[in-house]
């Protein structure tokens, strides 16, 4: 699903990532952690075929990164600090856009704007009065109906509350059920039911720990 | 490329104009502005006004459609909405489709009341109205092509309100010309072949068209 080797990537002059290993497998989930500055969203923008790699190897969904980059932009979801939504459409209108942009059924639409709780009076407000909860509730709404193979999700919690936490973690439990692969920056706390099954520590552009490895839970081999 | 992508991108950018109502509160306001301004700086004189009426009316076309142009940008820009549109399968002409007919339909709508007011204003009389339709409509998809194509070079430079006049002015210039020249001809001001100087808008508005479907693409990736 996502292999890299020795993977850099520049941003202007300045390595932002100077030799990342990583392979994940179809169905897993997995947490970046690191201080900030470390790599982490380029690392996930690199995956999502937004950056150039620069040396090094990479392929994200059986294509090789540095050739067939539309190919996997068009299977994957991400979630960055911007919410890419559009502030003088309402979150049904975001929503229903980005579904007709991937084909999503009106059916498709409706359910996922229920799932994340924007049903009833908020899914006629328009994004730029909603809360910053609502509107990375409403990012998540038109995710889903984007069903990406590979989710890409930068602090997928922030600015959610305990139930839209709780309904993100329900989400990418079923994503990764039914075979999608998530990448997910975090800096929450381990959940104790082993949630996270995998943790990769990532300081100063490299890899320095992967649980996968026999790392602790802080990632650290 | 999909019509259909096109025109859901259209329609959305449409949809936020209407209801942001920069276009009407402030686009629409200026452009009325413009040519008020220019009633005054060329004095009151009706012969003058009417004799420099085609070219005035392109003038104020060339600056309110750069404001639009800036907005369609802004839009994209505001909230990474253009890193999100790379990440589906929509092709980049379909996008790059999608906002010319938006920006079209906008400069059109502004073009039409823009024209009302400078025929009362300037006390013009239209010779050939088939010609003034045909040359707006040409010169628009013209202006809303390359200020598309304009627009989306301009869209990662933190100095964007600067530089896209720059770039975008000297391109407008064969479209300035051509279109002050069918107008002057449509208005009975000018001795020249509107319908030649239309064959010109054509070819511009084809060959904008034709390079930002190739070009629109690349050039997101490289903001």
């Amino acid at each position: 699903m996502i292999d890299l080797r020795e993977a850099v990537v520049l941003l202007g002059q300045f390595p932002a990532l100077t030799g990342v290993t990583l392979k994940v497998s179809q169905g897993e989930i997995v947490t970046v952690r690191g201080p900030n500055g470390a790599g982490k969203s380029t690392l996930l923008r690199l995956c999502a075929g937004l950056l150039p790699i620069r040396e090094g190897f990479a392929t994200v969904l059986g294509q090789n990164l540095g050739e067939n980059r539309r190919i996997i932009r068009s299977n994957i979801g991400l979630l960055g600090h911007m919410s890419g939504l559009y502030e003088d459409l309402t979150a049904e209108e975001n929503v229903a856009f980005w579904g007709s942009m991937v084909r999503a059924t009106n059916h498709e639409v409706r359910e996922a704007i229920k799932f994340m709780g924007l049903n009833g009076r908020l899914s006629d407000v328009l994004v730029r009065q909603l809360s910053a909860g609502q509107r990375r509730r409403t990012s998540f709404a038109a995710l889903i109906v984007q069903r990406p193979s590979l989710w890409l999700l930068d602090e997928p919690h922030a600015a959610l509350d305990g139930e839209g936490r709780a309904l993100v973690d329900g989400l990418i439990e079923d994503a990764a059920k039914s075979g999608a692969t998530i990448l997910s920056v975090s800096h929450a706390p381990i959940e104790p039911d082993g949630r996270i099954r995998r943790v990769v520590t990532l300081a100063g552009g490299r890899i320095i720990g992967d649980t996968a490895n026999g790392g602790n839970s802080d990632g650290i081999s | 490329m999909e019509f259909r992508d096109a025109w859901s991108i259209a329609r959305k950018d449409l949809r936020i104009e209407l209801r942001s109502r920069v276009l009407t509160n402030q686009i629409a306001p200026f452009t009325l502005l413009i040519v008020v301004l220019f009633g005054f700086a060329l004095d009151a004189d009706t012969q003058t006004l009417r004799d420099t009426g085609p070219g005035l009316f392109w003038v104020a076309v060339l600056l309110i459609a750069l404001l639009a142009i800036q907005r369609a940008v802004q839009i994209e820009d505001a909230d990474a909405a253009r890193e999100r549109t790379l990440l589906t399968p929509v092709s980049p002409s379909s996008v790059f489709l999608g906002k010319s007919i938006a920006l079209f339909i906008q400069l059109v709508a502004l073009e039409v009341l823009l024209f009302f007011v400078m025929l009362a204003l300037f006390n013009l009389s239209v010779g050939n109205p088939l010609l003034i339709c045909l040359s707006a409509l040409v010169a628009t998809i013209g202006v809303a092509t390359s200020g598309t194509l304009y627009g989306v070079i301009t869209a990662g430079v933190g100095v964007r309100e600067t530089l896209l006049p720059i770039l975008l002015l000297p391109v407008l210039a064969p479209i300035a010309i051509g279109a002050t020249r069918a107008f002057g001809d449509a208005f009975d001001r000018v001795d020249a072949d509107g319908w030649a100087w239309l064959g010109l808008l054509a070819v511009f508005a084809v060959v904008y068209t034709v390079l930002g479907m190739f070009a629109y693409g690349q050039l997101v990736e490289d903001t």
